[in-house]
């Protein structure tokens, strides 16, 4: 039973104040008023507050070894514990080849999806759908590591690379990927799709005339969302990434990424070591924010444009 | 793109609509390859070991020694349960205020939209940094516990909450607030007994959505629970561990540990699916619509 689609009922909610001596109208009221409105603004400013302090105590505690290495950290790629050098480019490497492999089959794949459930797909099968895809996004990474390890990787016959590691990634990304897709793609107005339809195309004729003109700001946005995800990605991309160091275009060789690295080795770092994996945190922590907040804005604007939310 | 020529001959353009329409097809499919073939893994090798030593596998502490065959898991359960249910008891109150003050009061202000676009760039904080953050503030000084990893999860969770009860808070219609200021109630009781309760169904469903996305999570725990073994209740006191954390560690380590990796990885998973299916229900019941 819905609450609001009756507009003869009346609302059950809009009952509950009305019961006998649910409001007290008797003056200190007053005080209460505004200290909720305090406690209210006090807990939206905790954002602010963690925000300020995860800006704060990580670069405090990653300059040591930017002082150490300088700009080297970002240009070098030697990674050596027992000479104390540190140099980060191989990991940011392996960060952006195996996003980049997850992009690359994630998005035709979430593209045809949400294409389907929006325009192809019977009506009695697009809930279903929604769904067991949804499903899928609620799968913890680990598991998705832990498959890959154990059942991907023998199947296939591969060893851990930055190719297993970017089909992992591929798997956990497609599903809000393809969600934010067809949210974008749902906005477009009946009217083009129809007038296309009237003039004689196809379905596919009337998607490239009428639906992606339209979306395809929103779907850069998404695709930016999910190459933001899987950049951030740690445990699955641990299990199956290979954990060495190579900068190499061959996605069969084992890799390593700077969220995987830090898994890996901040459990029994020195202070140093400990600083320079602090130094990687918040590289890969500027380099996220940005992707996604230019995702955010692509996205927030293309809906704003076609009338959505 | 330019326009379709629809001069083209007809049958080849259909040719050309079939062929796409069977390549979502084939996507959709893609997707459920991994999905399906997930499950089946988690059930063939997972279930095996629960259901052989069940309920030992739940009740019986993680062996010392991981070569050994059997059970169990269940202090990781017990710590999964802790640290997600301290996270949940700290983000979901402050979640829900923050998303009040955001849609209640402060509306289009400067304070609520600077909060608004933090909570945005706090969505994107990768989950490892998070956890390193929480290492940094807490774990140097109080060492290891549930707790410390509560504080991670906490901070994932909170944008999530303010978001999704935002979202719910918008939904309210504007009459029923008006109708409670014409009563003479003010504004902390109209949003206490009108707006929220509304709301609280769609909040709910948000929430739990989000439990279920931070039960998962093993990066956040990794430097802040510890690796226990044994039974640990305490919340705040003395290393704990997690069903995540023990996948993540036993997945390299010898066929029997794997076992219990596929065990935990079962547990974990019908977990998150259990709150999944309770949003759902409470969305479709309960919930406003747009």
């Amino acid at each position: 039973m819905q609450l609001f689609d009756r507009p003869s009922a009346t609302p059950r909610v809009a009952a509950r104040p009305a019961r006998a001596g649910a409001f007290d109208l008797r003056g200190h009221s007053q005080h209460a008023d505004r200290a909720f409105r305090w406690i209210a603004l006090g807990a939206a400013a905790v954002v602010l507050v963690v925000l300020a302090l995860i800006a704060i105590t990580m670069t405090d505690r990653a300059r040591p070894v930017l002082g150490r290495m300088g700009l080297g950290f970002f240009t070098t790629t030697t990674w050596s514990v027992p000479t104390n050098t540190y140099g980060a480019l191989g990991f940011i490497f392996g960060t952006l080849y195996t996003a980049a492999i997850a992009i690359a089959i994630a998005v035709p794949i979430s593209f045809g999806v949400a294409l389907f459930v929006t325009q192809a797909a019977p009506r009695w099968l697009r809930k279903p759908l929604v769904y067991a895809i949804d499903l899928l996004a609620v799968v913890p990474s680990v598991v998705f590591g832990l498959w890959g390890l154990l059942v991907l990787e023998p199947a296939l016959g591969l060893q851990s690379s930055f190719l297993t590691a970017g089909v992992i990634l591929a798997i956990m990304i497609t599903p809000i990927i393809t969600s934010l897709s067809r949210e974008v793609i749902e906005t477009t107005p009946t009217t083009d799709k129809e007038a296309a339809l009237a003039l004689g195309a196809t379905r596919w004729e009337m998607i490239t005339a009428a639906v992606w003109p339209h979306s395809k700001g929103g779907l850069v946005g998404a695709v930016m969302l999910g190459l933001g995800r899987a950049m951030g990605e740690t445990i699955a991309a641990t299990l199956v990434i290979g954990n060495t160091v190579h900068v190499t275009g061959n996605p069969f060789a084992p890799g390593y990424s700077m969220p995987t690295v830090i898994a890996n080795e901040f459990g029994e770092a020195e202070p140093l070591h400990k600083s320079a994996l602090i130094a990687l945190a918040v590289t890969l922590f500027l380099i996220t924010i940005a992707v996604n907040l230019a995702a955010t804005a692509i996205v927030q604007r293309s809906l704003r444009r076609s009338g959505g939310k | 793109m330019t326009a379709p020529d629809l001069r083209a001959r007809r049958s080849w353009r259909s040719v050309q609509d079939r062929l796409v329409t069977g390549l979502m097809i084939a996507a959709v499919v893609a997707v459920f390859v991994p999905l399906v073939a997930v499950l089946v893994s988690l059930i063939a090798r997972g279930g095996g070991i629960v259901l052989d030593s069940f309920p030992a596998f739940f009740t019986e502490e993680v062996p010392r020694f991981s070569r050994r065959e059997g059970p169990g898991m269940g202090p990781a359960v017990i710590g999964t349960l802790l640290a997600t249910a301290a996270a949940t008891a700290m983000a979901v109150p402050l979640g829900v205020l923050g998303a009040i003050y955001l849609h209640e009061y402060g509306g289009r202000g400067r304070f609520a939209r600077l909060v608004r676009f933090m909570a945005t760039v706090m969505t994107g904080v990768p989950s490892i940094v998070m956890g390193l953050f929480i290492y940094i503030l807490w774990t140097i000084r109080f060492g290891f516990s549930a707790f410390g990893g509560a504080l991670a999860l906490a901070c994932l969770m909170l944008p999530v909450v303010i978001g999704a009860s935002e979202q719910m808070l918008r939904l309210v219609p504007n009459h029923l607030r008006e109708a409670s200021y014409a009563l003479g109630a003010t504004r902390s009781r109209t949003i206490l007994t009108v707006v929220l309760p509304a709301a609280l169904p769609g909040i709910v469903s948000g929430c739990l959505l989000a439990v279920a996305r931070a039960a998962g999570e093993t990066a956040p725990l990794l430097f802040a629970v510890g690796a226990a073994k044994a039974f640990n209740w305490s919340v705040l006191d003395e290393a704990n561990t997690a069903l995540s954390m023990q996948i993540f560690s036993n997945a390299m380590d010898v066929p029997a540990a794997q076992d219990r990796a596929w065990g935990a990885a079962l547990t974990l998973v019908l977990l998150t699916f259990l709150l999944t299916l309770t949003a759902r229900l409470v969305t479709g019941r309960f919930a406003l619509k747009r």
